[in-house]
């Protein structure tokens, strides 16, 4: 029945679409303080990806969304501004980890070490703690420097991934949950303990003030630039899934995901398929990396720890793993409950309590309420959705199309057969 | 000065070794039967840990701890303590383990990990509206300590070391003499055959969850009667370094388990004790954690059958 229903449904009708996005982009604009009509607008975006229409129109639709409606309506607040950004930096850090997770299906525990690696990079840099360990009094870089580090937080991620993948790689399914959940701990340990013999990362102090990124002279240190640059980064960071997905080397990686010991007797070599599925996942959260030490303007070793890892997978497992439009779902939908609705529950708990209706411990504050979100997420969805709320779609090959093209008649390969001839 | 401290670190290790060594015993059970990291497992250990000491500061509360033989508050600290985790732990299997046995591996994986952090999250919830803070100080049941001139054993490790040994021979014989055991080992060496001779699967698998998850739970009572203070968070990491333990030995044996956990637990205080003066201060005993983290990452790459365990071919 409800399949029948699901199967008839060709998706929301354009004009409902737009009536949504106006709608609440009318709210947003006469009601300064709506966080409702905030995430209406933002999660418009997955109403146009189901609106039965071109592909033309929805790109228009969507790029209408971001880059005209958001920022000219919201872009002066600051803290709207602020939660796009952060909403935009976890989509891309997610989009990053369904490569290792979602195609390749290796269960990638210790994430958040690449992310940690690009922040570090571009904040030793960009700070004066560079001249510790290198004579001649360079740093800190100026905020020009940040557009190129953007490229060396990638290589330096996608290094870091290689060098733990190498030895990471060899160990199969469940161990390498626990292997790189252990290698996540050592880095974060390592950062923070990095302060002597030679200080580095300046150890639990954390680094800051790290340099703004500069554009033309202009310096771009408010959330408003952070959303533009962000926005960039997810544009890139999402072409390549879309191109990785159906590419020779990603159906390799889905290959290895659903049967390594078959992928391998046709000719795919594991270690090296999975290595590249590892340094590039890695490498797009190094870029992150770097946009998040410009933004915060400051890295600790607090910052990179096992949670955040397990926040990001949450935020692939619950959309879909493997599934683009899922996981860009989850990552806004655990961002928004993180930053803005836990937050908004526990402002008003903590109102009632100041008002003297209830008694809140400390310990029971929503916005700690995490683990506990977190885990109950993990449960349900391994349940009842293993295979997340916008399940991925794979990609028919439509044999009579394959039959009728000019290489059909070439008696190549597996096409030889399915002509028959 | 260096050699001094030895026999005092080898106490401290062998303690930690022991409590290692038990949890390492429920990993490496589950492990053995559904080939399966139980995540959860580190977090029955903390569930141990606070239902003992809740137990401990319920009764001293009432006044029923005066006069009261520590041994026997020890005993009722650990009977309580096995029989909370124990349901715990079936409980999970039945709820948040079993509906997956025929999923792909990483789902039930996926499903541990929630329960591990829900599991973290409710004692912490638990004890805040209880106590109003997040972590215990536990009373300490035994503050003597026996002095052997060279070292001075106190009377809490060797507590520690006596009941985990206990334990390890009560399952030893459990698993090899009953009938029971037999089907235990029956499961896991084939669980289609071992149905097929009338033995209840999903009774053994249950009854591997409970023995497993007490077990911890008991080690639990022991660490809070040891190091004194707890928080919801401890399971986590020493449940890691206890999984590195049963890997070490050879995941799914039971001997391989023990021996792990003593080791890795030597080998831990060691470098804890001795890393930092030997390389100058430069990396003192804040990279110990480290330091077990990397003895899991070497074995798994140049012996990932671990010290007893059997080479397993794969099978397509």
């Amino acid at each position: 029945m409800a399949n029948k229903r699901l199967a008839s449904f060709k998706g929301i009708p354009l004009l409902l679409t737009i009536v949504w996005i106006a709608g609440f982009s009318a709210a947003l604009f006469f009601l300064e303080k709506s966080v409702l009509a905030f995430i209406g607008v933002l999660f418009s975006i997955i109403g146009i990806y189901y609106t039965n229409t071109s592909k033309t129109i929805k790109l228009i639709l969507g790029a209408l969304v971001l880059l005209v409606i958001i920022p000219g309506i919201a872009g002066d607040n600051r803290y709207y501004m602020e939660v796009a950004s952060q909403v935009g930096i976890y989509v891309a850090m997610a989009l990053g980890l369904n490569i290792v997770v979602g195609f390749a299906g290796l269960l990638d525990l210790g994430y958040v070490a690449f992310f940690a690696a690009g922040a570090y990079a571009y904040a030793i840099f960009a700070t004066s703690q560079a001249n510790e360990f290198i004579p001649g009094n360079l740093f800190p870089l100026s905020g020009e420097w940040f557009w190129p580090f953007l490229i060396v937080g990638l290589v330096v991620a996608a290094i870091f991934g290689i060098l733990l993948g190498l030895p990471v790689l060899r160990v199969k399914g469940d161990y390498l949950a626990i292997v790189t959940l252990g290698f996540g701990e050592i880095i974060r340990i390592i950062f923070n303990n990095l302060d002597k013999p030679i200080n580095i990362t300046n150890g639990p102090q954390g680094l800051t003030p790290i340099a703004s990124p500069e554009l033309f002279g202009i310096k771009m240190n408010t959330p408003f630039y952070f959303y533009f640059i962000v926005l960039l980064v997810i544009a890139f960071i999402v072409l390549a899934n879309i191109r990785f997905e159906h590419s020779r080397l990603g159906r390799a990686w889905i290959a290895i995901r659903e049967d390594e010991l078959a992928a391998q007797s046709m000719g795919i070599s594991l270690l090296k398929t999975k290595l590249t599925a590892f340094a590039i996942g890695a490498s797009f959260a190094g870029v992150v990396g770097v946009i998040f030490a410009a933004k915060q303007t400051f890295v600790d070793p607090t910052s990179f720890t096992l949670m955040e890892s397990i926040g990001i997978l949450v935020m692939v497992i619950l959309g879909g793993s493997g599934s683009i439009p899922g996981v860009v779902l989850g990552a806004a939908f655990i961002t928004v409950l993180q930053v803005q609705l836990l937050k908004e529950f526990s402002n008003f708990l903590h109102s009632l309590q100041s008002a003297g209706i209830i008694n809140l411990p400390n310990q029971l504050d929503p916005s700690k309420f995490q683990r506990f979100v977190f885990g109950i997420l993990l449960i349900l969805v391994a349940l009842y959705r293993p295979n997340g709320l916008i399940p991925a779609k794979r990609k028919k090959n439509d044999i009579d199309a394959i039959k009728n093209s000019p290489h059909a008649n070439e008696k190549l390969g597996i096409l030889a057969r399915l002509t028959g001839k | 000065m260096l050699l001094s401290i030895l026999p005092q670190v080898l106490v401290d290790g062998l303690t930690l070794g022991f409590m290692y060594a038990v949890v390492a015993l429920g990993y490496t059970m589950v492990y053995g039967i559904l080939e399966f990291i139980n995540f959860a497992h580190g977090e029955i250990f903390m569930v141990g840990a606070f239902v003992g000491t809740e137990v401990l500061l319920i009764a001293d509360a009432m006044g029923s701890l005066k006069g009261m033989n520590p041994y026997i508050a020890l005993v009722l600290m650990l009977v309580i303590g096995m029989l909370v985790t124990g349901a715990l732990g079936v409980g999970i299997e039945r709820i948040a383990y079993r509906p997956l046995r025929n999923a792909p591996r990483l789902v039930p994986l996926i499903s541990a990990i929630g329960v591990s952090f829900l599991l973290q999250d409710l004692v912490r919830f638990t004890e805040a509206v209880a106590r109003n803070e997040f972590y215990l100080n536990s009373p300490i049941l035994f503050n003597n300590s026996i002095n052997l001139g060279f070292a001075s054993i106190p009377q809490k490790a060797l507590i520690v070391i006596v009941i985990a040994i206990i334990m390890m021979v009560a399952l030893t014989l459990f698993v090899n003499k009953t009938k029971w055991g037999i089907a235990m080992r029956a499961v896991a060496q084939d669980q289609t055959t071992a149905s097929l001779m009338t033995i209840n699967v999903d009774k053994v698998i249950m009854l591997t969850f409970l023995i497993g998850s007490s077990l911890g739970g008991a080690t639990g009572v022991l660490f809070a009667q040891n190091y004194g203070t707890i928080d919801p968070y401890i399971g986590f990491i020493l449940g890691l370094k206890a999984f590195t333990a049963a890997v070490l030995g050879g995941i799914g044996n039971l001997r391989g388990a023990m021996v792990g956990g003593i080791i890795l637990g030597l080998l831990e205080s060691l470098a804890g004790a001795y890393m930092g003066p030997l390389t100058g201060g430069a990396f003192g005993a804040e990279y110990k954690d480290v330091f077990a983290f990397s003895i899991l990452i070497l074995v798994l790459l140049f012996k990932p059958e671990g010290l007893f365990g059997e080479a397993v071919k794969e099978k397509v």
